[in-house]
């Protein structure tokens, strides 16, 4: 229950930011944010939850954008119901990706899952039908909500903040509910969790298809607000680093990781590119590159994930501290295990 | 006429099968001494594309003189990012391993660019420009030229393991790490002899490619997806594997371009990698 009111709490707290700062660079961060955070949490159901590392998750974003922008452009129907359709049509994608993928372990499975998604995208390159390697455009003719398209920014922030407040909503629910532990259980010790009988293959499904769900949902958001699509900008092998990176910087397996990875990461990432970014020589990409290689090598846990440890050893501290004062060289082990 | 294209297109796929196959000997060392999988391998491959590009634009030294130097400078660079890097992360979670080594592959690519810009560059007449007619096919010479080059440095890899104690005890250790220590082999020794002979290979990859083939910071990109592939099909960690996997994804990705367009040739080899994958998983060659 502490989680939901954490969720309510700084979702109505955040939902106010618009009327205190009109500035649209501020605001477009803070979607920015936002979205990025949606996409970690969904990563997350399956990624953090289940244990499987996807690096095609890109897929799903990509079939929601098209989805939703295709049905708009082609039968007039509404974003809206686009993007629910976007979210099934990603979910029974997910049903192919679970059946081709997941008898692979680990590596195996990480290294399907970028062969799937580069399918997709070349696919979606060279179809003509789909706007091909030009991509598609959505008109701005017709604006508000009906149509969700918006001329300022705050609209967008108010979806990007409601679809992240569902997608931790939906994680809250499955953290609690008998999918919660039995995803754990085959993350942690599969052959322990297949001895007691669960059918490891449709939990794994059954996170592989919520998180392909709501990650559809944030690519049909993005088509909305960026109102052009290619193959490169919705589908790219880079935008499914992102979503595992922003989980694993804040934290897999636990529920507010990869938002707080995602203000890290999206800040970080937007102030390199304002600073050096126009200098067209990658200096963005090796400060980007060098916090990747820097996170995964010293916090493997993610920086929720080393604020616990932390927490943990200065409670252990104050709970025995005549031991740890006398017990010098087994501090210095603990040290070790988490610096 | 059609057979002549078949012919054709048959020894296109081989010979780039070939440097498929280089790329991928070392990625499959690598996996297959301390199971990690190196998703930096691709930019291994471009600093050696690099090397060969600014000792010929620099000192007119050919790539073929220079290759020995390069793959030297490679070995030394693939030890020194074990040592700095990898070492730290051996026992790591395998989320830590992807995303080191895929950090390194952005890094990498980032200080390429910031170095040496990203514009295309090439190697205009180097000593093996030019084109011969074998058979009543027309080969480029430079292709020809890299796929012989594989095939030499593959060759002596391939007897480095066999012949030599070094090469031996490097095998026990991708055997059994534990039991090759309890004999007095020194796994961290192993695992960076591993890193500096797999970026070795994918450098004399890169100096063979670099005579042909564009030179752009993200060159690695076209290389590393077809390598996991080719390292899937030969069975990880199987030197010899990878070798015939290559030529056969050199050859399946030329035919799937000449039936499919060249647009489809990528996804044919990655349908085949998945299918591999699913029915096949130890790979075409490896044991059951």
């Amino acid at each position: 229950m502490k989680a939901l009111k954490i969720i309510v709490g700084l979702g109505v707290a955040a939902a106010l930011l618009p009327f205190a700062t009109d500035n649209p660079t501020h605001l477009n961060l803070a979607i920015l944010v936002l979205m990025a955070a949606q996409l970690g949490v969904a990563w997350n159901l399956l990624g953090g939850y289940a244990g499987q590392v996807s690096l095609g998750h890109a897929a799903f974003y990509g079939l929601g954008a098209y989805t939703s922008t295709m049905l708009l452009l082609n039968f007039g129907i509404n974003p809206w119901l686009g993007m629910l359709l976007g979210g099934v049509m990603a979910a029974l994608l997910s049903l192919g990706f679970g059946w081709s993928c997941f008898r692979l372990k680990g590596h195996y499975f990480a290294m399907a899952t970028i062969a799937v998604a580069e399918i997709v995208q070349i696919v979606f390159t060279n179809w003509d039908y789909a706007g091909s390697a030009v991509g598609l455009t959505i008109p701005m003719d017709k604006r508000g909500w009906g149509a969700m398209v918006f001329a300022d920014k705050a609209p967008y922030y108010w979806l990007a903040l409601g679809l992240l407040a569902l997608t931790l909503l939906a994680t809250w629910a499955v953290e609690r509910s008998h999918i919660g532990y039995y995803l754990r259980a085959i993350k942690d010790e599969p052959d322990a969790a297949r001895s007691i009988g669960i059918n490891i293959a449709r939990y794994k499904q059954v996170a592989l298809s919520l998180s392909a769900f709501f990650t559809a949902l944030g690519g049909s958001l993005y088509a909305q607000k960026e109102l052009y699509i290619d193959p490169n900008s919705v589908l790219s092998t880079a935008l499914s680093i992102k979503m595992a990176l922003v989980s694993i910087l804040g934290g897999v397996g636990t529920l507010f990781g990869p938002v707080i990875g995602s203000v890290v990461l999206t800040v970080i990432e937007e102030l390199t590119r304002t600073f050096f970014g126009g200098s067209g020589r990658g200096t963005d990409t090796i400060i980007y590159a060098a916090l990747i290689v820097g996170v995964a090598v010293f916090y493997p846990s993610g920086l929720l994930g080393g604020y616990r440890e932390w927490q943990q050893r200065r409670k252990t501290k104050r709970e025995r501290p005549a031991e740890a004062m006398s017990a010098p060289v087994r501090e210095a082990n603990v040290e070790e295990v988490a610096p | 006429m059609t057979f002549e294209i078949l012919l054709q297109t048959l020894a296109s796929g081989v010979l780039i099968g070939l440097i498929y196959a280089l790329v991928a000997i070392g990625l499959t060392m690598i996996f297959g001494v301390m199971d990690i999988v190196n998703f930096a391998h691709g930019e291994f491959l471009m600093l050696g594309m690099y090397s060969a590009f600014w000792l010929f634009a620099l000192y007119a030294l050919d790539p073929i003189l220079t290759l020995p130097l390069t793959v030297l400078m490679l070995f030394a660079f693939g030890m020194l990012l074990y040592k700095l890097v990898i070492k730290r992360i051996v026992n790591a979670p395998m989320l830590s391993q992807i995303f080191t080594t895929f950090g390194l592959m952005i890094l990498m690519r980032g200080v390429a660019q910031f170095l040496w810009k990203p514009d295309f560059r090439s190697i205009e007449n180097s000593w093996v420009a030019g084109s011969v007619k074998v058979a009543g096919i027309q080969l480029g010479r430079p292709q020809l030229v890299a796929g012989l080059g594989a095939v030499a440095v593959t060759m002596l890899i391939h007897a480095f393991l066999t012949r030599t104690k070094l090469g031996a005890a490097l095998e026990a250790t991708a055997a059994d790490k534990e039991a090759a220590q309890l004999m007095g082999i020194d796994s961290h020794r192993m695992f960076s002899l591993a890193w500096g002979i797999g970026a070795a290979c994918a450098g004399a990859a890169g100096v063979l490619l670099a005579t042909f083939f564009p030179i752009f910071p993200e060159v690695g990109a076209n290389f590393i997806l077809i390598a996991f592939v080719v390292v899937n099909l030969g069975g990880f960690g199987s030197v010899t594997g990878a070798f015939w996997a290559g030529i056969l994804v050199g050859v399946i990705e030329v035919m799937g371009g000449l039936l499919l367009g060249p647009e489809y040739k990528t996804a044919v080899v990655l349908v085949l990698f998945l299918a591999v994958l699913m029915f096949r998983p130890q790979g075409l060659m490896g044991k059951a």
